[in-house]
């Protein structure tokens, strides 16, 4: 099984990064964009079979070192 | 008086704070983050600048989870002193040692240049031979000095005086370089006894290199 762990930015923390992407999104005349935020992706291949157990363990994962929450969310998908 | 200062794979200012800490009469001891333990004499511990871990996730994220932070949690637990300067400020948000995070600097550049910092708070150990509003001179160098705390946070860092340092011009009227809340550049915590700073006093101990106001800074470690 593998977990996808999407980290962005918080709303309402400044995405420096999504803002000079929208930025040079504009300059190519790329029109109808409202909003850009820039996130990382992380995949991890794991061993465990059980969705439950799997989605309990990357969780802990993301709460002590994948995602920092003072500052960004994290979203699990298990495929 | 010792000063033991921490080293991890990517810290690069491990020997720019031995030096600044020595040429104020200072014994100094570098610890690598290997070890379980830190020297028992201990007065001072340094979290060194740097890049540990090549800053790969996020900057800090990774130093906090090597051997040598237990005891380091442990001693600031206990009262010890504990300073992070640039990196080492980074490592003690993602530690919980200290309040807030430090994100990527809001123009996206890494910046390393002298700026100026005025001191808010001078009732802690750090910054007691300066007065408040007095403003020094003191190199940054960081990509991620943005420094964020949500409103709440904020409004506790202010009612315990756990400001310590902002970004200035040479008047001392806030110039923020990198989007920090309230142009913020170092807190302490609650206790005042965990120190963190995106600034590099290390950096300014001689006039000839272009300021020396970081003694003025250090120093205020040394009399206690």
């Amino acid at each position: 099984m593998k977990a996808i762990v999407n980290v962005s930015l918080k709303a309402g923390v400044l995405d420096s990064q999504g803002k000079a992407v929208h930025h040079a999104l504009d300059s190519l005349h790329f029109k109808g964009v409202s909003d850009v935020r820039v996130g990382k992706q992380i995949i991890l291949k794991l061993d465990e079979t059980d969705k439950t157990k799997a989605m309990a363990e990357v969780t802990k994962m993301c709460e002590d070192l994948l995602a920092n929450t003072v500052i960004e969310d994290y979203e699990i998908e298990l495929v | 008086m010792k000063i033991t200062i921490l080293q991890f794979p990517g810290t690069n200012c491990e020997y720019d704070t031995q030096h600044a800490f020595e040429k104020l009469g200072a014994q100094t001891e570098i610890v690598w983050h290997k070890s379980e333990s830190i020297p028992s004499d201990t007065n001072l511990l340094v979290v060194a600048g740097g890049f540990s871990y090549g800053d790969y996730l996020r900057s800090g994220a990774i130093a906090k989870f090597s051997p040598v932070m237990k005891a380091v949690t442990e001693y600031a637990n206990k009262g010890g002193k504990v300073l992070g300067i640039c990196n080492g400020f980074q490592v003690l948000t993602e530690a919980g040692l200290l309040p807030g995070a430090l994100m990527r600097n809001d123009g996206l550049h890494f910046i390393s240049k002298h700026h100026h910092l005025k001191v808010v708070n001078n009732d802690n150990i750090f910054l007691e031979k300066l007065n408040n509003n007095d403003v020094v001179n003191i190199p940054i160098a960081h990509h991620d000095g943005n420094y964020f705390i949500d409103q709440d946070g904020l409004k506790d860092l202010y009612a315990n005086n756990q400001v310590l340092l902002k970004y200035t011009d040479e008047k001392g009227e806030d110039k923020n370089p990198n989007g920090s809340v309230d142009s913020i550049a170092g807190i302490c915590n609650k206790e005042k006894n965990i120190f963190g700073l995106m600034p590099h006093p290390e950096r300014a101990m001689e006039s000839i290199l272009g300021s020396d106001d970081g003694i003025k800074m250090l120093q205020g470690f040394l009399t206690a």
